[in-house]
């Protein structure tokens, strides 16, 4: 009888709960980006006001404070969510595992409590404390922001490149935490991620300003608005290059199938092309742009180095290509756009001293942010779908990980008609608190008092 | 005392800072349910949004640190917990979204429909949530939840007596905590009237609390009569500690003493929660899951335990000033100013 449920639970929900997982994730690391890029952003603006006494940056702080405080509500909430589905959806997972990706996890949760907490002082203190006292109780949310990316992307990693701990006869025997936590993914991927936390930020609220100049606000208010963010994002643009090669020399070299499914490369073979966009069927890559020995030369530096293809393993243990090398491609292709759109800005500012003026580049700023969102959503497509059958790399297939219980799958409905609401409701907030108390031309020091933060 | 046992009591005692601590969260979000009218309930609306507005995100966190040590600690009973429970954990979890994104929409935004519409469901969900976190504890404790993956029943699990009496308890205690906590804070906000009204419902709710904690007895004995031996047994003094501490308050609430009807309403929900803890020790999930059986490997136990002796170095002193900062400056007082520059 239990033999029976669980086999007919254990059919659809795999399905069910990898689209929840991967919807309830994608949602919160969006707010998460802004979770870790914008309390800099605000402590920076609130200092140059302090510093300068201008009330164009004393007014950002505290409107960004506002918004911050909103912001960080939500991501707060939509990730209490995922430690359940941790277990709710992955029993298999930690049942196996949890002793060994449990310290990171464990460790985060001081991180957010140091977030939390400072959060609460920052904006409710904002009236309160001494400048100085206030601008410093702000430092500790901006580290244990960063800190809590990196212990929950090393709990990721370690899916990707699992070490650190001994099975024996099927049990887990020994466990070496540490090197569980500080495994080879763990470097460029958490670097990765954290640079775009706050290219996600600075592209994503410089955006809000340029839609505002494109409809004639050119204030110097707006122009801090714009520049602040804008350059913070651009001056990581570059780096993020580099370390997104740094990331597909790991992929290339820990995990061979998934690097194969990023480049659409079926078979191994000396001087690997490298592909840009089609699609993948009956075993191949069709329409796409080649560029002859280019795989071989970035992976190896070398034109006619090996690269060993999909054909390395059977089908069954390969992952669904297309999505995989597609959303390679959007990542790198936006990355590359985010890219020439800073070297805009910094050509300007190195020969003028000031933003381009063409509107051009205001239009190219406005759709920024959801650029730099949908390369970062593209980035972890590529890393999770292409790391599929596996939950853990060539450890426990998610199949596996899955709970059985019959009807797991409603969860994902549930879930989807929260979000929706929540959606529509965080954005609708978000544009009234921008509509309802309007940005005065020039603003005043009375015009910074009267924006209570909380 | 071994390793696993250590982690285990921080883990309990983390329960226990959630539920007296966001419990209060909750509560005040059921009397923000019951405040009545825009107009006759603003007052109230506005004290319940100045107490637990700068701590409830921290409040919160002690939830995700219960999970996250017990999946490190005690991975299969955070494997078995989630998986045969996961309908009640889920709503927990919505319960969770509705209600924090609500709170802090309901703050920002001005107009009355918005403030009415984000305040409905931050108030429902505040009843909801305390329900389903009982009833968890509920199949908990009557020995629903078998070790294994998926093993229980996902319904009848949750939904027997003891948890469905555990979930109103969870949502009784957590507005007699507010009522409680919001007395105290109506008196330093100078607010008269306020102070009565709370005290009034400390009163009327802490009865409520003892009445569905007498008739919790008696369905504990006939539903789950391992735990009633437990409590009955080895656990009787903490028992006997609530019963005390519960009537104590009372005795305060009466005599006005509103700073000590915090300790004394704390320790008797404190107790409710070790007692339980007390009578099911060693056993986490019956049958046969014990502390020694759940616990992690060794290393993750000492590397862990380590990590969280520094990290309560660093925890309790920032809590520390978060609560004694906004303890000591009375909110409204000092919005005034801050608005009025
Ligand atoms: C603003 C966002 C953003 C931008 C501009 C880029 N990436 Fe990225 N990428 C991510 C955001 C991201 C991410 C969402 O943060 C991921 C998912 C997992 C991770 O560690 O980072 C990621 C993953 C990821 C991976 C997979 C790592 C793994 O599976 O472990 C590779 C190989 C790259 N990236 C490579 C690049 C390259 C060569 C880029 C050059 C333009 C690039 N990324 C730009
Ligand atoms: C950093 C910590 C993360 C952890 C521990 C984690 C964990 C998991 C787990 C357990 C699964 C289910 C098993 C599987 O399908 O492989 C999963 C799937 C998934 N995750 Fe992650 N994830 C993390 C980050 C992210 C982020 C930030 C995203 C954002 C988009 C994401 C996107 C997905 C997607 C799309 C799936 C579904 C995979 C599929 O459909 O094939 N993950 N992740
Ligand atoms: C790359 C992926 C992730 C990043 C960078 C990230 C980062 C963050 C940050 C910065 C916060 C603070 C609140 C805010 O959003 O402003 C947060 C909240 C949270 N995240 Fe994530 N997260 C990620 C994925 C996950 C995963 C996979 C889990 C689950 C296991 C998780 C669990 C949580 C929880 C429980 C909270 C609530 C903490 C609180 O109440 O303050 N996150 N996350």
């Amino acid at each position: 009888m239990t033999g029976i449920i669980v086999a007919s639970g254990n059919l659809a929900n795999p399905v069910m709960a990898r689209s929840q997982m991967g919807f309830s994730l994608g949602w919160h690391i969006i707010l998460a980006c802004f979770g870790v890029g914008m309390p800099a952003l605000v402590v920076f603006v609130e200092w140059r006001g302090i510093r300068t006494g201008d009330p164009s940056y004393r007014l950002l702080a505290r409107r960004w404070a506002k918004v911050l405080g909103v912001l960080f509500a939500v991501g707060a909430v939509s990730g209490t969510i995922l430690s359940f589905e941790m277990g709710v959806l992955w029993s298999g997972l930690m049942d196996h595992y949890g002793a060994v990706i449990g310290l990171p996890f464990a460790i985060e949760g001081f991180a957010f409590f140091i977030e939390a907490i400072f959060l609460g002082i920052y904006l409710y203190g904002w009236d309160r404390l001494s400048p100085r006292t206030h601008l410093l109780s702000g430092i500790p949310i901006v580290v244990a922001g960063i800190a809590s990316a990196f212990f929950v992307v090393s709990a990721n990693a370690w899916m990707n490149s699992p070490t650190g701990y001994t099975v024996r006869d099927g049990r887990l025997v020994g466990v070496d935490p540490w090197a569980a936590m500080f495994n080879s993914a763990t470097g460029p991927e958490t670097t990765h991620m954290i640079i775009s936390a706050f290219m996600v930020t600075g592209f994503g609220v410089a955006s809000v300003y340029a839609v505002a100049m494109l409809r004639g606000r050119h204030d110097r208010y707006h122009r801090i608005g714009l520049l602040v963010p804008l350059t913070m994002a651009s001056v990581l643009a570059p780096i993020q290059f580099v370390v997104g090669d740094w990331a597909a020399r790991y992929v290339a070299k820990d995990q061979p199938v998934k690097l194969a499914a990023m480049e659409g490369l079926a078979h191994g073979r000396n001087g690997a092309p490298e592909s840009i966009g089609g699609y993948f069927s009956g075993g191949q890559l069709h329409d796409a742009i080649r560029l002859p020995d280019g795989l071989s030369l970035l992976t190896h530096f070398r034109p006619n180095a090996y690269v060993a293809g999909l054909d390395q393993v059977p089908p069954a243990l390969r992952p669904p290509v297309t999505v995989v090398h597609l959303a390679f491609d959007s990542m790198v292709g936006i990355g590359s756009a985010l890219l020439l759109l800073a070297a805009w800005l910094g050509y300007a500012w190195w020969r003028h001293r000031d933003l381009p003026t063409s509107r051009w580049f205001l239009r190219a700023v406005a759709v920024s942010g959801v650029g730099a969102v949908v390369a970062m959503e593209a980035g972890w497509i590529t890393t999770e779908v292409g790391r599929q059958p596996w939950i853990v790399y060539g450890v426990l297939k998610v199949a596996a990980a899955v709970n059985p219980e019959p009807g797991l799958g409603y969860g994902l409905y549930a879930v989807i008609v929260v979000y929706a609401a929540l959606t529509v409701a965080t954005v609708y907030v978000l544009r009234r608190m921008t509509q309802s108390t309007p940005v005065p031309m020039a603003p005043q020091e009375s015009d910074v008092a009267a924006v209570k933060v909380v | 005392m071994t390793y696993a046992n250590a982690l285990l009591a921080v883990m309990w005692l983390a329960v226990t800072a959630y539920a007296l601590l966001a419990g209060a969260d909750f509560g005040a979000g059921i009397w923000d349910l019951l405040a009545g009218s825009s107009k006759r309930g603003a007052s109230q609306r506005s004290l319940i949004e100045h107490s637990i507005g700068p701590v409830w995100e921290a409040n919160h966190v002690w939830l995700i640190f219960v999970l996250v040590i017990m999946w490190t600690a005690f991975p299969p009973l955070f494997a078995a917990v989630s998986s045969t429970l996961y309908i009640p954990l889920t709503l927990i979890a919505l319960g969770v979204i509705a209600r924090g994104s609500a709170f802090a929409f309901r703050k920002v935004v001005s107009e009355l429909w918005q403030r009415r519409l984000f305040g409905a469901v931050f108030a429902f969900s505040s009843v909801v949530t305390p329900f389903f976190l009982g009833a968890t504890a509920g199949a908990v404790a009557s020995g629903r939840v078998p070790p294994g993956i998926g093993r229980g029943d996902s319904m009848t699990s949750w939904t027997g007596p003891v948890s469905i009496l555990a979930g109103c308890f969870a949502v009784v205690v957590c507005g007699y905590l507010a009522a409680v906590y919001l007395t105290a804070d109506a008196r330093r906000a100078g607010d008269s009237s306020l102070t009565e009204l709370f005290r009034r419902r400390a009163l009327g709710s802490g009865v409520v609390v003892g009445a569905v904690a007498a008739a919790g007895l008696v369905v504990v004995h006939g539903n789950a009569p391992r735990l009633y031996d437990g409590l009955s047994g080895k656990a009787l003094p903490l028992v006997i500690v609530s019963v005390a501490a519960g009537l104590a308050s009372i005795g305060l609430l009466v005599l006005r003493r509103f700073t000590a009807v915090r300790v004394s309403a704390a320790l008797a929900v404190t107790a409710v929660l070790w007692a339980w803890g007390v009578a099911q020790y060693p056993h986490l999930l019956l049958p046969g899951l014990t502390v020694a059986s759940a616990a992690a490997p060794h290393a993750t136990l000492t590397v862990t335990t380590g990590c969280v002796i520094v990290g309560m170095l660093v925890l309790l002193p920032s809590l520390g000033w978060l609560f004694v900062l906004f303890q000591r400056t009375p909110g409204r007082a000092a919005d005034a100013t801050g608005s009025g520059e």
